[in-house]
């Protein structure tokens, strides 16, 4: 059994938050004492039945002021698949907890209210899936229902989004017309809509393919901690510890030390204690090299024959996170993985706005939510690869060095 | 599919590890906070294995309410030795007696939110400026908001507002003096993946997990140990069942199950059938009010 991460992208009015509670609800992942408390906190409903949004209901800080505050995570498990849904408030000044959604996100839920069609609020989260090269989307036209299960709604709705979707180099996008409300094609294929074909929500997720998501091809690891545990037994032991970001590592490859660049070969392998031959993404490992050199965390080891980018003046975009806004010219550190080194914001090119994917020009300080590409100069070299190529190795966040806030998402380009 | 695949298992596990190599690498006086129940022993695992061969590189920290299973605390010892880390013990009871603190009455009386006041001096005592934790996303909804590092102010105090975005698998744990961070790396884990790891990895549990025979009261439904802890009335029938615990938490606030099952695979099965969560089904604290979590959180609690 594996694991698939999805996003939900979407505003309460669309309907997202019925449609986590219809997934989980429908797959069987609420027990007694929740339901419980749900029906409890459900106020008179005419039908008396319950309101699936509210399985999904946060803090109670957060509903004193009638908002969501933040990225909530919730957990269901099919017989098929483990899933971790980052559920993420949808309206635009929330592009920050989309962001940071998103991330992880192997795909994207992508909800259209079929009454509205696409959507200025449709348009950003797309681009915001494009910026994050989330792999798959789904388009879930929900509330079909409303518009008596049109066929004709569907299929325009469809065209528009395919038009959205070629703009912004969307690649796999499937279409699913639902009803999170009734339950119209979640778990069960719906008898409403019987002109539809393709596989229910709840199906397609447990099927989609994720294999091809990590890439195995271009070996990439960073340093995170060095095992040196020093006892008479272990005392010339010496291993590099780190996830592998991507690519396969095996026991004798020639490899060399980024950013020093010194050449040397892995002489053995480990996981969790335990000696392996190979190891792979995104496996926690300890490696070991033949030579004696001077490394510590935050240094790359590659295959000797590949080339990631080293530099210390790079493109950037830059997605702000921080009520604090940025400046060009301010310092900050740039944590990419598990190196941390510090950073000036040299140059702020345009800004480009998320609802349209235009440039603009910048006008005075970046506000939190807004992205810009820009040019950032470290005080020593990184080790990377555009976020297009290897987002693993290609992604970094910015930290305000005076109140350690995480202020910026950084996208190598 | 590629032979470079991780199961959900795997890829939970790497992760923690990953989080706790972070952990090493970004403070200086890391502490796991250990309770003796399956989560914590699970961490313990996880540790071990990020720092293999090396010695896990932090004590272990029990905050002891004095409340506590015999066996659990038995285990604790084992386990502490077993693995060579360091064990700090910190008991509530002598919190109560410097601070002057006022017991809890009633019933069940729980030393459960005192836990606190004896945390928040063990990081003064020892200077701990992150504390690992065993909470699971899936376990709450405060919990489900909170980030797997998640910054303290010098009262130990979670601001659900003032979170620090946490991307891909980059781990801010930059702090100010007095601050502290929790860190939990099973965030992203579920009961039930605990257990089916448990059972994979074959991880030693506290017997009290399994089927026993126990003397236990009848309370609202819940089966609660008859203990010296728990103060019992006229009306109280000691009954002996057979119980297994599905959490491990103080004697006077968890709650046992009935069951027959006494190995990892009939406990996971019940588990895979239960139509209650782990929280409602076992913990009596959880119930007092619908926001109880998030309040212990604001407070300084786990």
């Amino acid at each position: 059994m594996d694991l698939l991460r999805f996003i939900t992208a979407g505003s309460v009015d669309d309907g997202k938050s019925t449609l986590i509670g219809r997934l989980l609800y429908d797959s069987k992942n609420i027990l007694i004492d929740q339901m419980e408390a749900l029906e409890k906190s459900t106020k008179n409903r005419a039908d008396g039945s319950v309101d699936l949004a509210l399985l999904t209901d946060g803090l109670r800080a957060e509903r004193e002021q009638g908002i969501t505050i933040d990225v909530a995570y919730r957990y269901f498990t099919t017989p098929k698949r483990k899933f971790i849904i980052a559920d993420a408030p949808g309206h635009v000044q929330y592009t920050r907890n989309m962001i940071t959604g998103a991330s992880n996100a192997n795909l994207i839920i992508v909800l259209i209210d079929a009454r509205l069609g696409v959507v200025e609020q449709t348009r950003r989260h797309s681009i915001i899936a494009s910026l994050l090269k989330i792999p798959h989307v789904v388009v879930a036209i929900n509330k079909m229902d409303l518009v008596e299960y049109s066929q004709d709604v569907f299929n325009n709705i469809v065209i528009d989004y395919a038009e959205v979707a070629r703009q912004l180099g969307l690649k796999d996008v499937t279409y699913i017309p639902i009803s999170a409300l009734n339950g119209d094609n979640i778990v069960d294929r719906s008898s409403n809509i019987d002109w539809y074909d393709g596989k229910p929500l709840l199906e397609f997720l447990e099927d989609v393919q994720t294999d091809s998501d990590i890439n195995l091809t271009d070996a990439r690891f960073q340093v995170q901690l060095v095992i040196r545990p020093q006892t008479e037994e272990l005392h010339d032991y010496r291993g590099y510890a780190g996830k592998i970001l991507s690519g396969v590592y095996k026991k004798g490859d020639a490899v060399k030390v980024l950013p020093a660049g010194i050449f040397t070969t892995i002489s053995k392998l480990e996981v969790g204690g335990e000696e392996v031959d190979e190891v792979f993404a995104p496996q926690a490992a300890v490696i070991q090299l033949s030579d004696d050199i001077d490394i510590s965390r935050g240094d790359s080891i590659v295959k000797a024959d590949d080339s990631p980018t080293i530099a210390n003046e790079i493109e950037v975009l830059l997605c702000w996170l921080d009520e604090k806004p940025l400046q060009a010219g301010n310092k900050y550190y740039i944590q990419h993985n598990s190196r941390l080194v510090r950073s000036v914001v040299r140059s702020i090119e345009y800004k480009l706005d998320v609802n349209s994917l235009q440039q603009q020009q910048v006008e005075g300080q970046v506000k939190l939510n807004e992205v810009v590409r820009a040019t950032i100069k470290t005080s020593s070299p990184l080790v990377y690869d555009s976020y297009a190529d290897i987002n693993v190795n290609g992604s970094a966040v910015l930290i305000d060095e005076t109140s350690n806030s995480t202020v910026a998402a950084v996208l190598f380009q | 599919m590629s032979q470079y695949h991780l199961d959900y298992l795997g890829e939970l596990e790497s992760e923690s590890i990953h989080i706790f190599r972070e952990i090493a690498a970004q403070f200086e006086k890391p502490a796991l906070l250990f309770s003796g129940g399956k989560d914590s022993i699970t961490l313990v695992h996880l540790a071990r294995k990020a720092f293999a061969p090396g010695k896990i590189p932090f004590p272990l920290v029990h905050i002891d309410t004095g409340h506590n299973f015999p066996e659990a605390l038995e285990f604790r010892d084992w386990l502490a030795k077993e693995v060579g880390a360091t064990l700090i013990v910190r008991k509530v009871e002598d919190t109560i007696k410097q601070r002057n603190l006022t017991e809890p009455r009633g019933k069940f009386a729980s030393r459960n939110w005192l836990q606190t006041y004896t945390l928040l001096d063990t990081i003064e005592e020892f200077k701990f400026d992150a504390c690992i934790g065993g909470a699971r996303r899936d376990e709450e909804k405060a919990r489900a908001k909170e980030r797997i590092f998640s910054v303290r102010d010098e009262f130990g105090q979670w601001n659900p507002k003032l979170q620090r975005p946490e991307l891909w698998n980059i781990y801010n744990g930059r702090i100010q003096k007095g601050e502290n961070v929790r860190v939990f790396p099973i965030s992203n884990w579920t009961e039930l993946d605990i257990w089916n790891y448990i059972r994979k990895e074959n991880i030693g549990l506290p017997s009290i997990y399994f089927s026993h025979d126990r003397q236990v009261i009848e309370h609202e439904g819940q089966l609660v140990a008859a203990s010296e802890f728990v103060q019992l009335d006229e009306t109280d029938v000691i009954l002996t069942k057979k119980v297994r615990y599905r959490t491990v938490g103080d004697m006077t606030c968890t709650a046992a199950v009935e069951s027959n099952a006494s190995t990892l695979d009939e406990v996971i099965s019940e588990i895979i059938s239960t139509k209650i969560s782990e929280r409602g089904e076992t913990r009596i604290d959880d119930k007092v009010t619908e926001a109880a979590m998030e309040d212990r959180k604001k407070n300084g609690y786990f």
